[in-house]
């Protein structure tokens, strides 16, 4: 029993750290850069990609053996785009000023690279329980990546943090942070940090080989 | 408030530049901005199927609207850009197998590219007439063509130069994006 | 197809078709769940959030009504779930507290620096003017395009005359953003300095609006002086 619960939890933890979509896998740009102006933003579309994520990749793996190999992609298509709009109505249900901030790009989820990988490479092929998680893992990984991009653009470009001001009046925000240039190159720094990290593992690791 | 065609032009294919101010089209321009030629036929092939599914998506949203069944837009918008995709494959296929060979693999994956679905929602969300629609189709595909092609001009440069082992890939594209979108914030207010 | 060659057994077009038809009428079921499962939700949020918009324009309004401006030179209250006749425009007339007309409120919209400028402005009949206008969607930058709502002399510039012509076809004066330091006329807007893109976003989206529409609505005021 430990030992599947520490399976489980290395599965959930490979979608945060390893194969981080954001990070490391380099998808679903579009929504990361676009929507992350602000903390508050970002958590929001994270949450958004992880009911999509989630109840398209369940339904894809309780249909996987009733759906033919031939039109499996327009299926998954289909599929994501009902959860799609059912997040969309949902949102307008709960607050029209988040709709607004977050504009087209709820309805562009469909196109998230991530969520139509995660259906043909992982829900496509396995059952109900490990789908779940694998999916769990994975959005929760694009949720932390889109909080760690939105954090730093809110804080840098507006002073503020999920809309608490930080620093006083006299903070002269850094503004182009919060426009499109800054979303490059936010993102391209936390890549960054990530090769760096993983430089210095695989560095560390070929120390201890070498010394074994 | 009526939007010109030359300005609805310049601000799709400039001032709001689909890839460097709108995030549109991220995956293929950090995917396919490798090299010069195959960045000028991806772009092309990404207008053309901007203008059908915008010319679908038109009289598509004529007809949810006439049944009230705007519901249903955004699964009617994907399933005709995959089918718009779908065929485009097959005429080239047909007609020009030289261009088909050359666009391989780039062109099942413009199904997946958020900028042409954004084409889409963004004409209906704008209430663009048929004229206006097609104009935005056009700029937007040639804004994409143009952030690609510069892309690909600037990476192919870096190839040459010395970058610490650290920075090289994604990470470098993605702050020369960023330096390629700050230009690009110059042309803002352009179409007035 | 050559993929068929591949596949150890390939699936009758039947029962492909009998899979995907399956599949769309349980996604239509799950949509039109969702649709109608939101629906007065998602309508209870859009009437507050109109509401609290126009309260902010009009500061003494209390209660509002929605109206039509139609093309004929008519205006019409509007029910629930009715469509707009061809070529109407949607205005909200609102009321003080003992029920009287406090101001009038449309949207008005036009492109601003990074995209389009949505406002919601005031109209007040008493002295024929723009009150005060709100936002309702902007993508302008930060820190930049938004001095609109907070810079001083900005403000200034309402209320801004919007007398009509005297066939009542017209604004007398075209609302026009000038230069910051120019103006010198009452129907001017003066543009904020490092904002002039946006300013003059604002002054097109009412200019344009109220052209249109209070041709429309000045000759019939009386019918909307009392709350009905």
């Amino acid at each position: 029993m430990n030992q599947t619960s520490a399976q489980t939890w290395d599965e959930f933890m490979e979608g945060i750290w390893r194969q981080n979509p954001l990070f490391v896998m380099v998808l679903g740009l579009c929504p990361a850069l676009a929507v992350t102006v602000s903390a508050v933003n970002a958590l929001s579309m994270g949450l958004a990609t992880t009911f999509v994520l989630t109840c398209s990749c369940v339904l894809v793996s309780l249909l996987r053996k009733l759906i033919p190999k031939e039109v499996r992609i327009a299926t998954y298509i289909v599929i994501i785009a009902t959860f799609v709009t059912v997040v969309d109505y949902l949102i307008q249900a709960i607050s029209l000023a988040l709709y607004d901030a977050l504009g087209a790009f709820i309805q562009l989820i469909v196109v998230n690279c991530i969520i139509l990988g995660r259906a043909e490479a992982h829900a496509s092929k396995n059952p109900l329980l490990p789908t779940l998680i694998n999916a769990l893992g994975m959005s929760a990984g694009f949720t932390l990546g889109l909080l760690a991009l939105g954090s730093v653009r809110e804080i840098l470009g507006a002073g503020a943090f999920f809309g608490v001001a930080l620093f006083g009046p006299d903070f002269q925000p850094w503004v182009v942070m919060v426009l499109p240039p800054g979303g490059f190159f936010v993102l391209g720094a936390w890549l960054l940090i990530f090769a760096a990290i993983a430089r210095r593992k695989q560095k560390k690791l070929a120390e201890i080989t070498q010394n074994a | 408030m009526h939007e010109s065609a030359a300005q609805i032009f310049i601000n799709a294919f400039l001032a709001n530049n689909f890839v460097l101010a709108m995030f549109l089209g991220l995956c293929p321009f950090i995917g396919v901005s490798g090299k010069l030629e195959t960045a000028a036929p991806m772009g092309a092939a990404t207008t053309f199927v901007m203008l059908v599914a915008s010319l679908c998506a038109y009289g598509l949203n004529l007809l949810l609207g006439y049944f009230q069944l705007e519901f249903l837009r955004l699964i009617a918008y994907i399933v005709i850009i995959a089918s718009t995709v779908q065929l485009v494959e097959m005429v080239l296929k047909k007609y020009s197998p030289s261009l088909f060979r050359a666009l391989g693999i780039y062109l099942p994956l413009i199904t997946t590219n958020c900028a042409v679905l954004g084409v889409a929602l963004f004409q209906t969300a704008r209430d663009y007439d048929f004229i206006q629609s097609i104009t935005f189709a056009v700029g937007a595909g040639a804004g994409f063509t143009l952030a690609l092609v510069l892309m690909a001009s600037v990476r192919e440069r870096l190839q040459l130069s010395d970058v610490p082992a650290v920075a090289q890939g994604t990470a470098l594209s993605l702050m020369l994006a960023g330096i390629l979108s700050l230009a690009f914030m110059g042309f803002a207010g352009l179409g007035g | 197809m050559t993929s068929a060659t591949i596949l150890p057994q390939t699936t009758s077009p039947a029962a492909m078709i009998r899979t995907l038809g399956l599949i769309a009428a349980l996604c239509g079921f799950i949509i039109v769940a969702a649709y109608q499962g939101t629906y007065d939700a998602v309508q209870e949020n859009k009437r507050i959030a109109v509401e609290r918009a126009v309260f902010k324009v009009i500061p003494t309004a209390r209660s509002i009504v929605e109206y039509f401006a139609t093309p004929a030179g008519s205006v019409t209250k509007v029910g629930a779930g009715d469509t707009a006749p061809v070529g109407s425009i949607k205005f909200y007339a609102a009321y003080d507290a003992s029920d009287r007309l406090a101001g009038i409120a449309a949207e008005g919209v036009a492109k601003g620096y990074s995209d389009n400028v949505r406002i919601l402005f005031a109209y007040d009949p008493a002295s024929a003017s723009i009150s005060g206008f709100g936002l309702v969607a902007m993508r302008e930058t930060p820190g930049i395009g938004d001095k609109i709502l907070v810079d001083k002399d900005f403000l200034a510039n309402f209320p801004l005359e919007a007398k009509l012509t005297d066939d009542l076809k017209k604004l007398a004066q075209a609302i026009v953003t000038v230069k910051h330091g120019s103006k010198t006329h009452s129907w001017e807007i003066d543009a904020i300095t490092g904002a002039t893109i946006t300013s003059r976003a604002v002054g097109r989206a009412i200019n344009d609006s109220a052209q249109l529409l209070l041709p429309r609505i000045v000759p019939n005021l009386t019918q909307l002086k009392e709350k009905s």
